[in-house]
């Protein structure tokens, strides 16, 4: 909570939508401008979805499903979009003669489809450029991450090359990139695994792995709890299964740079 | 990587099709997820016919708001559970919706992508709550299944405001402990 106890209770009721009036709006205030009480309430919401997953019951009925996708439909977004201009078109000329409101109704259903296109213009727009930052993304990876890569470890021409792991962890996004080499061969059934050291709590496991014949390994986003502040990482040899709690003795470990 | 509960393509990818007006992406992600989103709804209103219509009301939302969706902070499963309490309590209470889904924004610490895991949160969250002190526990289960306010619970109990702050939190802190081992 980073010093801002007094509002830790408050937090609480507040991600179960139990807080009200003027208690509520304090707290509205003081999440405007504080990002680490904003951390809180998105983990404590994250602690409320846990009650709601351990609800059970049937399963709901079929007719929900088609009663959805029947409102979907009507509420399409691409192809529908083009056939019912047309459709609305012709049925208002044809009953254009009836009256003037039917021409009305025309002329809004046209507008709304005109609204609906620039959606449909802007949905694939961010979909092309989502696509262009994946590509250049996974360029930029491909040497790093791409089994086929040559790795070279440079150290001083009179030294022996020692195990070596560097972890880039993005807290954030709890997005971890990990790479390794020069890693001593396992035994038989037995691999090495990542540890997240948080600055309170007991360390988290982030990830297994398994060094190729030259000694190299990478992990990309391996599965991380979310946005949690490391002191450290460390790496233990474990069983090829994984642990909850790493097995002595640390074999790697490193604090931020 | 996270195990995908059912068909091939990721929570990410079939959200990204409705962004793109992908009905298939539609009904792919309701045969998912109405079990969940079903559940919660009834948990809390008791009433077949009402937590349907709250399960139309959560798709809809998601095929109307997609980008409301931040993947990055966890998964799809949890944040439509969280959705679907907000959406069954204001129902329950007949109350306008007071938060848009685009605010609802949650981390999530375990993986709960697959059914399997689902089933295992769910005995494990059973079982924090078995612990609880049944003060505690009626606390932080009238305010997350009845939608009562911290005064409500107070007079209702007959407890100070504090401590059913106090119990509340303590709640919530013990399921996060549970999880984070």
């Amino acid at each position: 909570m980073n010093g801002h106890e007094q509002y830790a209770d408050d937090l609480a009721l507040y991600a179960l939508d139990a807080l009200r009036g003027e208690a509520r709006a304090r707290v509205d205030e003081h999440l405007s401008t504080c990002a680490a009480c904003r951390l809180e309430l998105e983990q404590l919401r994250g602690d409320t979805a846990l009650l709601a997953l351990a609800a059970a019951g049937p399963r709901p009925p079929q007719r929900g499903r088609q009663r959805l996708l029947d409102a979907v439909a009507r509420e399409a977004r691409v192809p529908a979009v083009v056939r019912t201009s047309a459709r609305s078109l012709w049925w208002g000329w044809l009953l254009g003669a009836a009256g003037m409101a039917l021409i009305a109704c025309v002329v809004l259903v046209l507008r709304e489809n005109l609204a609906l296109r620039q959606s449909v213009i802007s949905a694939r727009s961010e979909a092309s450029k989502n696509a262009r930052e994946l590509e250049e993304l996974r360029r930029i990876a491909a040497p790093i991450i791409d089994p086929e890569a040559q790795r070279v470890t440079l150290v001083s021409s009179k030294a022996v090359p020692q195990p070596q792991g560097k972890a880039f962890y993005l807290r954030n996004r709890s997005s971890l990139v990990f790479l390794a080499n020069n890693m001593p061969a396992l035994p038989p059934h037995k691999a090495y695994e990542l540890w997240l050291i948080p600055v309170s709590g007991a360390p988290m496991p982030a990830g297994m792995f398994k060094p190729d014949a030259q000694g190299s390994a990478s992990m990309v986003h391996p599965v991380l709890p979310a946005a949690v502040e490391a002191k450290a990482f460390a790496i233990t040899m474990e069983d090829e299964t994984g642990a909850a709690t790493p097995t002595m003795p640390i074999f790697m470990m490193g604090a931020g740079e | 990587m996270s195990p995908q509960p059912q068909g091939t393509s990721t929570d990410l990818a079939l959200v990204t099709g409705l962004k793109a007006g992908d009905q298939g992406a539609m009904a792919e992600l309701y045969d998912r997820y109405s079990s969940v989103v079903y559940a919660v709804a009834l948990r809390v209103l008791g009433d077949t016919g009402a937590a349907e219509d709250v399960v139309q009301e959560v798709f809809l939302q998601l095929w109307r708001k997609p980008a409301a969706f931040d993947a990055a902070r966890g998964s799809l499963r949890s944040w439509l559970a969280v959705i679907t309490r907000n959406r069954a309590i204001d129902s329950l209470r007949k109350r306008r919706p007071e938060t848009d889904i685009e605010d609802v924004v949650l981390s999530v610490a375990p993986d709960l992508a697959g059914d399997a895991e689902r089933a295992r949160v769910a005995e494990r969250v059973r079982g924090v709550m078995g612990t609880m002190a049944p003060a505690q526990r009626s606390a932080l289960e009238m305010a997350y299944w009845e939608g009562m306010s911290h005064s409500e619970i107070a007079d209702k109990t007959g407890e100070p405001l504090g401590t059913v702050k106090t119990r509340i939190r303590g709640g919530l802190m013990a399921l996060r402990k549970a999880f984070q081992g």
